[in-house]
């Protein structure tokens, strides 16, 4: 017992224990900094009066009030659930059909399964240049048709203040599907074939099979694959830029357009401050509760 | 210490390099987004002016954005405390920044060189914050201009240009009964704008004019003429093709150019797009100024920010004085397509638009019926701007009715203030 704890002291084990914390506490400042400190200089500069550069009066709540007057803000916030809620609901379903359908042990598979994939590799800006010519209709599908001998075909959505926002669902689904569909291949294949056996033997039509069995199991797939459609979808801004540029008029403006808008054609940071602020608490009252039930069952 | 001193050595050397590299003439340090065809053409005559009287320009183009990319980098700088020495920067945009405190006058200069006598009143005032000059205009373009395709005209009989919106509408009637998209336009907000702005100086004239773009009078905004206003925009609407919505301004002037449409309203930046295809004006296509005796001014201007050291505060006097110079200013414009900010330079070598613009320009000096652009930046700031814009963009791209308009644009406006 002579052994006092100085002596025990030594700089390699000290090294050792501490090398972790040493290696990880940059980065984590670093983060700390320019993404937790910039969200609170964001939220701090949406109570000032604001304009052309950030000042820092303290004027309270004037910009939101401001904000949730103006007309161009709702049309923003019924687009953004419009658009999420089709996005993530059909790229879902096409993607768990796609996956399933693949994982019937088709021939070919890997050649079909990068095919449904590739889209992905598209930038927004390509997919949503590509579908404004097809969707243009002086220029792409309804010409096409016209000129087939279809004289009456219509297909003007992309033109129409009205409908212009499906025309993002439809660009947005095409480049997703496939990755939604690889994340549940990914799902089905960690399926264990004994289960799928035994309700074979036990008399399970597939469609029972698959609703009443494997769907449950994929339940960690569903979470992960609607929270990365819906970053997709909140984040949608290059797609919005390149395929209707906003239009016609505002009628495809999404709350990240709209804080562009403001915050740099306009001159008014107070104003986009606080959009930006409450895109963040909107996503912050989805997610949160969503995370938190799944992962209090799944624990 | 010796190791600060160690540290800053190189700097303190390798600024008095840079210092004694330098010429007589000055540094100036010139944020700009004009950077494709005739607009990069046209800083570069500034450039090789600006060096060939012994000066060192450094170059800061920042495209993306129409401006707002250069716009957030001017920010940045300016936060920072190392702004350019100037930027192409318009309207009450100088106001704003001047509010801020972060720019310097030039007023030496053009008292020297009487810039009040040259240039227009309305755009001198634009120029100045606090009666001293802290900007310099480099050019005026017209905004309310029509460009027509002659061929399209004669085809359907029509012989005089229309001088009210209700002859226009005349004409344009009749161009449908032939057949012929009588409006290109291409369904962006400014552009939309645009042709609002020109609407409104033909029903409501320069007075009016004045009174509800630029004074921003409630009155003005609520009245009857503007109810006017909204509804010829609507039957602008009806004559323009389905397929408007996104499309770039140069894409309908070529279709008037092709023979797809019959006028296009657009300002003189359009005339590029001809000239840059070869076409003649007067003979392929034909520039006719809006409804109105009017002239909507719009005009590109650089903007003194507040740099200090001698070196840079002489680059920014001779700048100055360079940009106001009628040899510049007749060079610069002929590259770009719109006509000198001074009045008094001789426009021979310009093309016949130019003339008649320049023509309309002295008259409308004359007779007070000369405005700023609303659509462009000119007349109101930007946030102001915005709530037109987007009123004017829904409006034109719904079933709204003029009234409902008025009242909702008159709630915007008041929003902004």
């Amino acid at each position: 017992m002579a052994r006092s704890p100085i002596s025990q002291f030594s700089p390699a084990r000290w090294l050792e224990r501490r090398l972790p914390v040493i290696v990880v506490s940059p980065l984590f400042a670093l983060s700390l900094f320019f993404v937790y400190g910039f969200i609170a200089w964001t939220a701090y500069i949406s109570f000032t009066p604001s304009g052309v550069m950030p000042v820092y009066d303290f004027q309270g709540l004037a910009q939101y009030e401001r904000l949730w007057a103006t007309p161009r803000w709702y049309v923003a916030i019924k687009n953004l659930f419009i658009f999420s809620s089709l996005f993530i609901a059909i790229s879902m379903a096409i993607g768990i059909l796609l996956a399933i359908l693949l994982d019937q042990r088709v021939r070919a598979e890997g050649l079909i399964r990068t095919v449904y994939l590739y889209p992905m590799a598209l930038s927004f800006i390509v997919t949503g240049t590509v579908w404004k010519w097809m969707l243009n209709p002086g220029l792409g599908l309804q010409r096409l048709m016209r000129e087939a001998g279809f004289e009456n075909f219509t297909f003007d959505w992309l033109v129409n203040s009205h409908y212009a926002i499906y025309t993002l669902v439809i660009a947005a689904v095409w480049q997703s599907s496939g990755y939604a569909m690889a994340l549940f291949l990914a799902g089905l294949r960690s399926v264990d074939d004994e289960i799928l056996k035994a309700a074979a033997v036990d008399g399970s039509s597939p469609w029972k099979t698959y609703t009443s069995i494997v769907l449950p199991i994929l339940r960690p797939v569903f979470l992960s694959t609607v929270i990365i459609l819906a970053h997709l979808a909140i984040k949608s801004f290059d797609l919005v830029v390149a395929l209707t540029g906003g239009g016609p008029g505002y009628a495809t403006d999404m709350p990240a357009t709209f804080m562009y808008a403001f915050a740099f054609q306009r001159s008014e940071l107070g104003v986009a401050a606080a959009s930006a602020t409450m895109m963040l608490m909107t996503i912050i009252a989805i997610i949160v509760p969503y995370l938190y039930s799944e992962l209090r069952k799944t624990a | 210490m010796s190791l600060m001193r160690k540290m800053f050595a190189p700097v303190t050397i390798a600024a008095l390099a840079v210092s004694g590299a330098a010429r007589a003439e000055g540094t100036v340090e010139v944020l700009h987004w004009w950077t494709s065809g005739g607009e990069a053409k046209a800083v570069g005559e500034l450039k090789s002016a600006f060096e060939a009287q012994g000066g060192t320009w450094i170059d800061s183009p920042i495209a993306g954005g129409g401006g707002d990319a250069a716009m957030t980098a001017l920010r940045a700088r300016v936060v920072a405390g190392n702004p350019p020495t100037a930027v192409q920067l318009k309207g009450p945009g100088i106001q704003e920044w001047a509010e801020q405190g972060a720019l310097n006058d030039v007023q030496g200069v053009a008292e020297s060189e009487n810039w009040d006598s040259v240039l227009p009143p309305v755009l001198a005032s634009i120029m100045k914050y606090d009666g001293k000059y802290v900007a310099a205009p480099v050019n005026i373009h017209r905004v309310d201009w029509m460009w027509a395709n002659p061929k399209l005209l004669a085809d359907a009989g029509i012989e005089t240009m229309p001088t009210t919106w209700d002859e226009f509408n005349a004409v344009a009637d009749k161009l449908m009964e032939a057949g012929i998209t009588p409006l290109a336009h291409g369904g962006q907000p400014w552009q939309d704008a645009t042709v609002f702005e020109d609407v409104v100086l033909g029903i409501g004239g320069a007075e009016f004019y004045r009174k509800a773009l630029v004074e921003l009078d409630q009155e003005a905004l609520t009245s009857d003429t503007m109810v006017a206003s909204f509804d010829q925009l609507r039957k602008l609407r009806g004559y323009v093709d389905p397929n408007f919505p996104g499309r770039d301004w140069n894409l309908a002037t070529a279709m008037v150019m092709r023979g797809e449409a019959a006028f296009q309203i657009m300002g003189d930046w359009a005339k590029g797009e001809f000239l840059a295809a070869g076409k003649v004006p007067g003979e392929d296509f034909l520039c006719i100024p809006t409804p109105g005796n009017g002239f909507v001014l719009n005009s590109d201007s650089f903007t003194f920010f507040k740099v200090s050291g001698e070196e840079n505060l002489k680059g920014q006097q001779v700048l100055a004085s360079l940009i106001m110079s009628p040899d510049f200013q007749k060079t610069f414009n002929l590259a770009k397509g719109s006509i000198p900010a001074r009045t008094d330079v001789p426009l021979d070598e310009f093309d016949m638009c130019a003339k008649k613009s320049h023509e309309d320009l002295l008259a409308a000096i004359e007779n007070d019926t000369l405005v700023p652009s609303m659509a462009h930046e000119m007349a109101i700031p930007r946030s102001v701007r915005g709530e037109f814009l987007d009123l004017v963009t829904e409006f034109f791209n719904s079933d709204m009715d003029s009234a409902t308009a008025v009242k909702r644009l008159s709630d915007a406006v008041a929003r902004a203030q």
